[in-house]
């Protein structure tokens, strides 16, 4: 089977593979601000050179009891549990927008910390349950 | 088993698998809707919009299958040489860039409800839309390019460049911060998705996997009765001279 053929075959077949992996990954390092789709407040905070006026967006959880509903607008914190960013919208809510749950914000940064979003985004985690379970579970934690 | 596959035996595959694979196939769907639809709870948070998950989440998985199964024939075809690697990967192309095109519009449907936007170019949904891409880019080689040999050739090197991306597809919800959730099911610790609805899943998935299978053999039968047609053609062609 493996013959002298095959084996050079192998060989090519393997340093192709090879280059196109460094290929790959040398094109997603240096475009990795574009794949990144949103920064956390602390990567907003400890970033110097963040633009203002390039609309960027920021995502984290939405911290509990800062939202605050005004007539027209809304505002909330953004937080990653360490740095924290205010936000201040107004127009259309995803249903999933809530208290303690992801949240993406896009608009653009006043100071480091007040944002001023032009749109909002609900983010979800991973975990599917049925509504008793969650009942059950948070009567279970108090 | 895999000695069925050959071209000679794979002629002889009797109707009868056929109709085992389409009745095991409609049953197991059947199960899997009315479990996925009816019986399984709404979710606590998304509601009933969890359901599209019971269609989306298959797909995706299976779209990724084919090409990795693609990517890895093409790896052997490269190497050995042997007509049937391409074979089965030409005919298993366009069952897997549907079930593509199915995880992307279900995904947008999902989307809006949920994230409240039905696109977002985060690096998961931008990924899946690339192998889409590769998907098509895959197909129309084999239909414009005639001679076999170069036709294998090219669409071998783009399957394995393809491939590559799977594993960005993969890995780009924990890469990077992206907007899609990461996985709920891995190897390494338990589902995170409660089994009420873990079962639909599975039985959707296993459904689906079956239709693909059966959709896969179909066309891998009519791709090596046309090879061989051609290959009669040419010699004909070539006493002829």
């Amino acid at each position: 089977m493996l013959t002298k053929k095959v084996k050079v075959r192998i060989s090519v077949l393997f340093f192709f593979i090879l280059l196109a992996v460094t290929i790959a990954l040398l094109v997603l390092k240096s475009l990795e601000d574009n794949v990144v789709y949103f920064f956390s407040p602390s990567e907003v905070n400890s970033n110097k050179n963040i633009s203002f006026n390039k609309t960027i967006r920021i995502g984290g959880l939405v911290k509990k009891d800062s939202i605050n509903k005004e007539k027209n607008s809304i505002n909330f914190i953004i937080t990653d549990l360490n740095n924290e960013i205010i936000v201040s919208y107004s127009g259309l809510i995803p249903n999933l927008f809530s208290e303690e749950k992801g949240v993406v914000a896009e608009g653009k940064l006043k100071d480091n910390k007040y944002f001023i979003a032009e749109k909002i985004l609900a983010k979800h985690d991973e975990n599917y349950m049925p509504p008793e379970v969650k009942m059950a579970l948070e009567k279970a934690k108090n | 088993m895999f000695k069925k596959f050959f071209p000679t035996k794979i002629l002889s595959l009797s109707n009868n698998i056929f109709t085992i694979l389409l009745v095991l196939m409609v049953s197991v769907i059947t199960v899997g809707l009315i479990n996925a639809l009816v019986t399984s709870p709404p979710d606590a948070i998304q509601g009933d919009s969890v359901r599209i998950m019971y269609v989306h989440v298959p797909s995706s998985f299976i779209a990724m299958g084919c090409f990795a199964f693609i990517g890895i024939a093409s790896v052997g075809s490269l190497i050995f040489k042997i007509k049937i690697f391409p074979l089965m990967s030409k005919s298993i192309a366009p069952v897997g860039s549907i079930f593509c095109l199915i995880s992307l519009i279900t995904g947008s449907l999902w989307g809006k409800p949920t994230w409240g936007t039905f696109w977002v170019w985060d690096a998961r949904l931008t990924s899946m839309l690339i192998l889409l891409l590769f998907y098509f880019v895959y197909i129309l080689i084999w239909k414009f390019i005639r001679n076999f040999e170069k036709a294998n050739k090219i669409s071998s090197i783009i399957a394995i460049l393809g491939s590559l991306n799977l594993l960005i597809i993969k890995y780009s919800v924990d890469w990077w911060n992206t907007l899609h959730q990461p996985s709920s099911i891995t190897f390494t610790s338990a589902p995170t998705i409660h089994y009420t609805m873990l079962i639909p899943l599975i039985l959707m998935m296993v459904g689906l996997i079956i239709f693909t299978i059966i959709i896969f053999l179909m066309k891998y039968k009519t791709e090596i009765i046309k090879f061989k047609i051609n290959k009669k053609i040419k010699k004909k062609n070539y006493n002829n001279f």
